[in-house]
């Protein structure tokens, strides 16, 4: 076994081991554990990307993974334990176990005992990592299901007043879509009698009819967890009701899991059904971004305005897959990064604004670059790097899946990218709308209880902060390394 | 004419009888009711044994025509083998739940009837002629009459056995009827002499009669797995029952129906499948929605896991039904399906087991609210409401997490794998046999069972101050007697985690169940 191999099973089992030993130690100590083992995690997916040379060994493959790991689990279900890491999957693995450590140590400065968040918060980690480096459909589907019901505990117990139905909404919407995907994936393998997703990348040993069924049941499954317009009504309840750390990792990085579905297995095992579903799917992106806009317009709560813009922003990453070439592809997964950091920034502000104030509404708050100017600062800006400023990492992400879809070239993709580069001017408006009742205007009567900024913020916003920034002046970091992959799938959809 | 007996493939069934034999007497001769359970339990492990080591062994025929050798009424082989382990096991298991429960209830005769209940089990699976497996099935539900009535003080108890007395004999005799049609259109009962009489070509004006026969024997087989439309027995009778036979009921007694269901199907009716495919088709599509819709009705905790049971059984007919409805009808895809409803019945009943284990345990063990120190007669405790499981968590936290464990598994999400891989075994079963229709049937059907199955984990944590005032007050729920230990329900204990832990095993290693559901299958 390669190091390589050791560090990318350690991505998994360290998680797992926290999740499983956190409940059964005292509380501080629990905490402290729980984000080391995080801590450990982000290591061991950084250091994924050494030795990422040695993958010439499978030449015709279209996906060549770094590193993988495989072994049999369950031959007589077509399970293969499977994965492993490229550069579509790299971004997101470290996307994750850095909003779980982050996650973490935020926990670790909140006084009250919640170290049975933190297991949830691991076991998460476990699923949506998994999800992102199976390479056996069948896997990812196991994975894909691991994720639900931690996050469905930590909105159930720990959420907001309106928690109990927000939950169960999540829960049910998000299995819905779980078991169509668990359809979709049998649609496929029992017709190639593999689930190996390096084998089955291109579409090459599937008929088109297969293809158009399984991507049917694909797209249906991954529409709702990204969410596609008009399948994502249960975002707003879960975003706006989940607790801090639960909606930083919601929006951060569990609506990841349907973009990057509908990337490796949407696009890369039923190419021909992307195409044939592409503008379809292109618009409802669309439909998505204005709808998502106008509704934010008409926000009166803070976390609720925030979980709405997910929509639009998962809209652009959509159009970008809908393209199916890969520039649009490029798009969506830069697209995925800039929302995770960004909208992850957003909430931990939300969350920290709602915590001195005690409320979210807007028509209350006013005034906070008076009252407290560290947090309106920052608050400005990440907002205006999620209304897709250049030169911060909002801006490539709509920016490319515009021009991806003008690029296709027929007046029908060419409406759509108009009609998406109007949505974005009205992103820019209630963005700007939202800060000037937050940040601008006289300080409202609520107290701002404290003014500054604790250490522990500080430091979990900081990595945000500054990734917002070194991604928007250098995409080529998370670019460069997908441009090989990216390629291999556009060729499939003949994009 | 002598007929030469083979008595080492006898041997398991002896062995049960003798095990019923033997805990009537040491009821007698001892009369003290941790020997009897014990010995019960010692029997029922026995039977385990041997009917693994005879399983091993090569294949024994016996009971055979004269005439056609191949025509044979009891055979060992690694199907009947698994079957009669997993019937010696699960009873093993609910002896165990007993041990706590069975304290007001005459623990010879419960003993007794169990262990005669299993060899009805055990017999079943060696049989392989419509009448032996009639009487094998007879002889597991016959002793079960008596044992829902058990609890003598309860109303419930007597309603649920004369409904479970009066619905079973009218499926026995259907099935029968069944039996005696198909009899006069072939002449054969075995099983095999069936399939090939079968397979030769019913005589024209036979055949209207013959296909009456096949359904009427499904359809009476399917009472014992309690599928809509012939499962109204079901809720009432379990919510009577005692609780340990209330589980014995949803796991032994159905995985006995489902038995004798592949058993028939697979090898009695295989070139009549395009007859009784769709039929099975159906109940499974009926079962699992009415169960999962009913079920969210509920707010009795027995009923609702009889609800779940139902809608459970309609998960595991559908592979029949889909083959049976599917375009190439192979041997391979007869395997798969096959593999299929046994691999999915038994990752069922180790969940069901656990599930009503984690009751019978949080019921007996940590006194309910509900239950006073007054009418704190062992055998008069049931399931209760599932409002009066707010909070069990903070007394019982393994407990509560076994049940949560148990819970999530039935509507099959991780943490529960064993769950998980049950329901991909079938979607995919499903959509290998070419019934994508069913399988999306049977994908939404999973999203209505989580909206049952989660909110009682949920009240299992909820905080007991929101529950309904009529709360006993905290002296009496945490009084010095009364404390989780109290009565020791220490092999109830044992059992839950002995299965959970099997559960947890399986749902990381499902191929040892694949592989043993793959000898059925053959």
């Amino acid at each position: 076994m390669t190091a390589g191999q050791v560090v990318l099973i350690l991505t998994l089992a360290v998680p797992a081991a926290g999740a499983v030993a956190v409940p059964l130690l005292p509380d501080r100590v629990a905490r402290i554990t729980g984000t080391g083992a995080a801590g450990l995690t982000l290591l061991a997916s950084v250091l994924l990307y050494a030795g990422r040379g040695g993958t010439s060994l499978e030449p015709a493959a279209p996906v060549r993974p770094w590193h993988s790991v495989r072994g049999d689990w369950a031959p007589g279900l077509d399970l293969q334990f499977h994965i492993g890491v490229d550069g579509i999957s790299y971004p997101l693995v470290v996307l994750t176990a850095l909003l779980t450590l982050l996650c973490c140590g935020y926990l670790l400065g909140r006084p009250d005992g919640s170290r049975m968040l933190v297991a949830l918060l691991l076991a998460a980690e476990v699923g949506i990592v998994g999800t992102f480096l199976a390479l056996d459909l069948v896997l990812f589907f196991v994975f894909f299901e691991v994720v639900l019901l931690p996050m469905y505990a930590m909105i159930a117990i720990w959420g907001g007043p309106g928690r109990r139905a927000a939950a169960r909404k999540f829960v049910l919407y998000t299995l819905l879509g779980s078991v169509l995907l668990l359809v979709g994936v049998f649609v496929v393998v029992a017709a190639a009698g593999t689930a190996d997703i390096v084998a089955l990348t291109g579409g090459g040993q599937l008929g088109r009819g297969t293809q158009l069924l399984g991507f049917t049941f694909f797209a249906l499954a991954f529409a709702v967890k990204a969410p596609l317009w008009p399948l994502h009504t249960w975002l707003p309840d879960a975003h706006t009701e989940a607790p801090t750390v639960g909606s930083v990792i919601l929006a951060g990085v569990l609506l990841k899991l349907g973009t990057y579905g509908l990337i490796r297995i949407g696009v890369g095992v039923t190419p021909e059904g992307a195409a044939w579903a592409a503008t379809v799917l292109g618009t409802l992106a669309v439909a998505a971004i204005v709808v998502g806009a106008l509704v934010c317009l008409a926000q009166t709560e803070l976390k609720r305005l925030i979980a709405y813009s997910s929509v639009g922003h998962m809209g652009f990453v959509l159009l970008g897959i809908a393209t199916g070439s890969a520039a649009g592809i490029q798009a969506a997964l830069i697209g995925n990064i800039a929302h995770g950091v960004i909208t992850g920034l957003l909430f931990f502000l939300a969350g920290a604004i709602k915590d001195r104030t005690g409320t979210g509404e807007l028509a209350a708050l006013g005034g906070l670059r008076e009252t407290a100017p560290g947090l309106a600062g920052i608050l400005g800006f990440a907002a205006i790097a999620s209304l897709g400023l250049p030169g911060l990492a909002g801006f490539w992400g709509e920016v490319f899946a515009v021009v991806a879809a003008i690029q296709r070239g027929s007046p029908g993709w060419t409406v759509l990218g108009v009609v998406a580069a109007v949505g974005a001017a009205l992103t820019a408006g209630y963005f700007l709308r939202l800060l000037r009742r937050v940040t601008h205007g006289p300080p409202a009567a609520v107290p701002v209880a404290p003014a500054g900024l604790a250490r522990i913020e500080l430091v979990a916003w900081a990595p945000l902060v500054g990734l917002t920034l070194v991604i928007g002046l250098l995409p080529v970091l998370v670019l460069g390394m997908a441009y090989g992959p990216v390629e291999a799938l556009a060729v499939g959809v003949g994009g | 004419m002598t007929q030469a007996i083979d008595h080492v493939a006898l041997l398991p069934a002896y062995l049960a009888a003798g095990t019923a034999l033997l805990a009537l007497l040491t009821d007698l001769a001892v009369a003290r009711r941790a020997a009897t359970l014990a010995v019960t339990a010692a029997g029922a492990a026995t039977v385990a044994v041997a009917a693994w080591a005879v399983g091993t062994g090569p294949v024994r025929d016996t009971f055979c025509l004269a005439d056609a050798p191949a025509a044979c009424s009891f055979r060992a082989d690694p199907t009947s083998a698994l079957v009669a382990t997993l019937f010696a096991l699960l009873t093993l298991g609910v002896l165990g739940l007993s041990g706590y429960a069975v304290r007001g209830l005459p623990a010879g005769e419960y003993c007794f009837l169990l262990a005669a209940s299993m060899t009805g089990g055990v017999v079943l699976g060696y049989s392989r002629d419509l009448i032996t497996l009639v009487v094998a099935l007879e002889t597991l539900t016959l002793p079960l009459y008596a044992l829902v009535g058990l609890r003598r003080r309860s109303v419930d108890s007597a309603q649920g056995a004369v409904t479970f007395f009066v619905v079973s004999v009218v499926s026995v005799a259907v099935t029968l009827l069944g039996a005696a049609l198909l009899y006069a259109a072939t002449g054969a009962v075995h099983l095999r002499a069936l399939a090939a009489a079968l397979a030769d070509g019913v005589p024209g004006e036979l055949t209207t009669l013959a296909s009456a026969g096949a359904v009427l024997v499904l359809a009476g087989l399917v009472f014992k797995v309690a599928a809509v439309p012939f499962h109204a027995w079901a809720p009432a009778t379990y919510d009577g029952a005692p609780l340990p036979i209330a589980a014995y009921l949803s796991t032994t007694s159905k995985l006995g129906g489902v038995v004798a269901v592949v058993y028939v199907v697979a090898i009695g009716l295989q070139p009549w499948l395009d007859v009784v495919g769709p039929a099975l088709a159906g109940f499974a599509v009926l079962t699992m929605t009415v169960g999962n819709l009913v079920a969210l009705r509920q707010r009795r905790m027995v009923r609702l896991l009889a609800w779940s049971s139902v809608a459970q059984a309609g998960y595991i007919l559908a592979p029949l039904g889909a083959f049976a409805v599917g375009t190439g009808r192979t041997s391979d895809a007869l395997a798969l399906a096959v593999t299929a409803t046994i691999a999915y019945a038994v990752f069922y009943v180790m969940i069901e087991l656990a599930a009503f284990g984690s009751v019978v345990v949080l019921r007996g063990g940590a006194v309910m609210p509900a239950v006073s120190l007054a009418s704190l007669d062992r055998s008069d405790v049931d399931g209760g409401e599932i409002e009066q499981y707010r909070g069990v968590a903070r007394r019982s936290p393994w407990v509560a997490a076994a049940f949560t464990l148990a819970l999530v598994g039935l509507a099959g999400l991780p943490p529960g794998l064993a769950g998980l891989f049950a329901k991909i075994v079938v979607v995919r079963s499903l959509l290998g046999g070419g019934a994508g229709w069913l399988a999306v049937i049977v994908a939404l059907n999973a999203v209505i069972g989580l909206a049952y199955y989660l909110p009682v984990a949920v009240r299992l944590y909820g905080d007991r101050a929101a529950a309904e005032p009529a709360a006993v007050p905290a002296e009496r729920v945490a009084g010095p007697g009364l404390r989780p230990g109290w009565g020791a329900p220490l092999w109830s204990g044992l059992a839950l985690a002995a299965t959970t832990v099997v559960a947890i095993v399986v749902g990381f290693a499902p191929q040892l169940v694949l592989d043993a559901a793959a000898l059925v299958a053959g």
